[in-house]
């Protein structure tokens, strides 16, 4: 029995992290998300290519890594850890897992051996499957789709969108298409791209097994969902190290602020939240990997219970920080920022609770 | 990650399993020795609880790393054997090993620090139920500052003379011995003038006060010694080295104070209560406001559950970091465990405060009774301030408190 990471995961989460605090540190994500740091993030995205980081995901016999969920999750966290500016989370993890569970053999040849040799990125619009907002939503029929994706994720760079109607069949549209309008929308997480996107009689692909049931998206939404939690983890465990290293440092009333104990209490409690936040995102991951009848329900709370402990670290970390915590000088509203679109994702914590009970027919 | 136990264990789990079935529904013919003794079903065989302790020392279900010769099973230490004893018990309702002071802190640290005298004079017949042990500790004046306690003990003639008073003394009015700390160098400083003594409950001069707590129950006693004289050897180190005596158990009652998996039978036993009950005609599992809430701590419970996984492989795994996993867990599991007792209390509101033997009263009470007990727990075994001051200092190596000048 072992609990927790492999060697190999370490390794391999190692790698990202390093390789993340040699290029992307806060100067050079404050450059790219002020829209001048193209060259930087190009860096970025062919440097975690280089690693692997596309193939992670992607069956063996399609020129993948085959690696598990487990491994994903492991480099999530380190993404999370560096506010990397990075997608993730559609085009390397939903996508291929989409693909591997729905997709016909021919659909995987085409595009799964693509998605290992970075000639083809994914962004991913599954919000209307999970909970439709107002004039949002799309239709399928003769091969075509009509509607209007209201929150489509990791669109910069895409070259396909991975698209949900609101009974979970799902389709594949080629982003070159000339009836798809694309409306970048600006979040306050700069480090990743958000769009709406209006489909006008577009060319779908579907994916003939998710047509018949919803095991194909909700599949792949686990997963994304499980991506989430520990991109939030890793963040949470960055603001936290921030705050105790600068309550060391802060001296105020002849001492440091870390020795008061009204400080050292909100980082115990910090620490005491998210502690067991580690175990359950390995947790949830292994049992998506390997034990399918308690996924669902561990990939639900995981999300929520990791959004809502990572909201609380994101108030209580900038505090400790003081005024210096609300500029953005010292950069802390990035995790702040990252964390607070990680819990929208997929469904905010009420609406996934909700799905929790109802996988327990409560 | 690998949560398979491997072979060996299977076949464990087997034998286990038949034991439970050959002994389900035993019962004990005595009266609980202690509250902490197990409760148990009616029917079966009866049998006297030494009875059933020697069994389960026989078959190493109980005691199983200590020594034969002071009375245990004589085996390796294997935290995955005690967990499948422990979960298949529990599923078949058998009697779980007793439990208590005695067996949990005070056996450890003679087998560690005892004398050798001490250890064949103790240790079989604590493990055997017969000797039952209370903690002396704390005083009115030496709570979460252990160290500043006063009892005081002279040494006079070749015996310890004691005088002073101990408070939360559970088990005090049942237990045969006390293992307690007094201060017998009283110009040494603080730490260095404690010396941990062996104190038989029937010595003249000793006065036992039941306290009784917010529950109704008298879970603690107040503990009196007047010119309370025991012999010299009855000391366990030497004079002055109490605080670090005691020291080697203190970490190990934090540790066990509370289980992830009770709690989870809690959630569980909470959600047939919501299926059952209703307001407005309208079943509480379908109330939104209490369905978010009942998912938010079942995933908080599953979180905590997952941490204890860790926490295990870390004992198993040589060299896995652990550290702060091990060290939240008193804290969080306490919180947590109000937390839940409190919340059913409120979705049953006003039929949530019946107490006792009231009419109507659901589940003998329970959610009401643990919401209370808990908070005894939050409080006792170092209170949640002080885990946090632990985590931040220890765990996250934040600075100590400046102490007070001239204290």
């Amino acid at each position: 029995m072992y609990f927790g990471l492999s060697e190999d995961q370490l390794f391999f989460q190692e790698n990202v992290s390093r390789f993340l605090e040699d290029h992307a540190s806060l100067d050079v994500i404050k450059k790219i998300t002020e829209g001048e740091g193209q060259n930087l993030q190009k860096e970025i995205n062919s440097g975690l290519v280089n690693l692997g980081i596309n193939g992670l995901l992607v069956p063996e016999e399609y020129g993948g890594l085959d690696l598990d969920l487990l491994f994903a999750a492991a480099v999530s966290q380190s993404l999370g850890e560096n506010v990397a500016p990075f997608s993730f989370l559609g085009p390397y993890v939903m996508a291929p897992i989409a693909l591997s569970h729905g997709s016909s053999n021919e659909q995987k040849r085409k595009y799964l051996s693509d998605i290992a040799e970075n000639k083809i990125k994914f962004a991913i619009g599954f919000t209307e499957f999970i909970a439709a907002r107002n004039g949002s939503g799309v239709t399928f029929k003769n091969n075509k789709v009509n509607g209007r994706l209201m929150f489509v994720l990791d669109i910069e760079g895409a070259t396909h969108l991975l698209l949900a109607d609101e009974s979970g069949c799902i389709g594949i549209v080629d982003l070159a298409d000339k009836n798809i309008e694309i409306v970048k929308l600006t979040t306050v997480d700069k480090t990743r791209s958000y769009s709406e996107v209006i489909l006008d009689d577009v060319s779908v692909d579907l994916l003939e097994k998710s047509l018949k049931d919803n095991f194909v998206i909700n599949k792949t939404i686990d997963a994304g969902r499980i991506i989430l939690a520990a991109d939030s983890l890793g963040a949470s465990s960055t603001l936290i190290s921030k705050a105790v290293e600068y309550s060391k440092e802060r001296r105020q009333f002849g001492r440091t602020i870390g020795s008061f104990q009204a400080v050292k209490h909100m980082c115990a409690e910090m620490a005491a939240d998210l502690e067991p936040c580690y175990a359950f995102v390995w947790h949830a991951a292994h049992c998506f990997d390997n034990i399918p009848d308690e996924s669902r329900l561990m990939s639900c709370h995981v999300k929520s219970h990791v959004s809502d402990v990572s909201k609380v670290i994101a108030k209580k970390a900038t505090e400790v920080h003081g005024g210096m915590g609300f500029t953005d000088l010292m950069g802390i509203h990035y995790w702040f920022k990252r964390i607070g679109v990680n819990r929208q994702n997929l469904g905010p914590p009420e609406i996934v609770r909700e799905e929790a009970a109802k996988i327990q027919n409560l | 990650m690998n949560l398979n136990y491997g072979p060996e264990y299977k076949n464990f789990k087997k034998e286990v399993i038949s034991f439970c079935k050959k002994w389900e529904g035993v019962h004990f013919v005595d009266e609980a020795k202690s509250p902490l003794t197990p409760i148990t079903k009616v029917g079966g065989k009866k049998i006297t609880r030494t009875k059933w302790q020697s069994i389960l020392i026989r078959e190493g279900y109980f005691a199983r790393s200590i020594p034969k010769k002071y009375g245990g099973y004589g085996g390796e230490s294997d935290v995955i054997k005690n967990r499948i004893i422990a979960s298949e018990f529990s599923n078949h309702g058998v009697p779980s090993p007793m439990g208590g002071q005695g067996i949990d802190m005070l056996v450890p640290t003679l087998l560690e620090l005892g004398t050798e005298e001490q250890k064949k004079q103790y240790v079989e017949k604590t493990l055997l139920g017969e000797i039952i042990w209370c903690q002396g500790y704390s005083e009115p004046n030496a709570g979460s500052d252990l160290a500043s306690l006063q009892t005081k003990g002279e040494l006079v003639e070749g015996n310890w003379i004691i005088n002073g008073q101990k408070i939360w003394t559970s088990t005090a009015q049942y237990s045969q011995m006390m293992f307690c700390l007094v201060r017998t160098e009283p110009e040494a400083k603080k730490h260095a003038g404690i010396s941990y003594l062996l104190i038989p409950m029937d010595t003249s001069g000793i006065e036992i006060r039941p306290l009784v707590d917010m529950t109704l129950k008298a879970g603690f006693n107040e503990v009196f010694f007047t010119d309370v004289r025991i012999p010299e050897a009855n000391i366990v180190g030497k004079r002055g080295e109490g605080w670090a005596v005691a020291n080697a158990t203190l970490t190990h009652e934090r540790g066990s104070l509370t289980d992830p998996n009770g709690t989870m039978n809690r959630v569980n036993s909470l959600i047939d209560r919501m299926k059952k009950e209703t307001i407005d005609g309208k079943k509480l599992i379908d109330i939104p406001v209490y369905r978010d809430k009942l998912m938010g701590l079942q995933a908080k419970v599953m979180a905590f559950q997952s941490n204890s996984l860790r926490v295990l492989s870390a004992k198993i795994n040589s060299g896995q970091d652990m550290k702060m996993a091990g060290m939240i867990q008193k804290y969080y599991g306490t919180e947590l465990r109000h937390e839940l007792e409190g919340f059913a209390v409120d979705v049953m509101g006003e039929i949530g405060t019946l107490y006792e033997d009231s009419p109507h009263l659901r589940d003998k009470g329970s959610w009401q009774f643990l919401y209370m007990y808990y908070l005894g727990l939050i409080i006792g075994g170092g209170t949640s301030q002080i885990q946090k001051n632990i985590i931040a200092e220890r765990g996250l190596g934040m600075p100590r408190e400046p102490k007070v000048q001239g204290v």
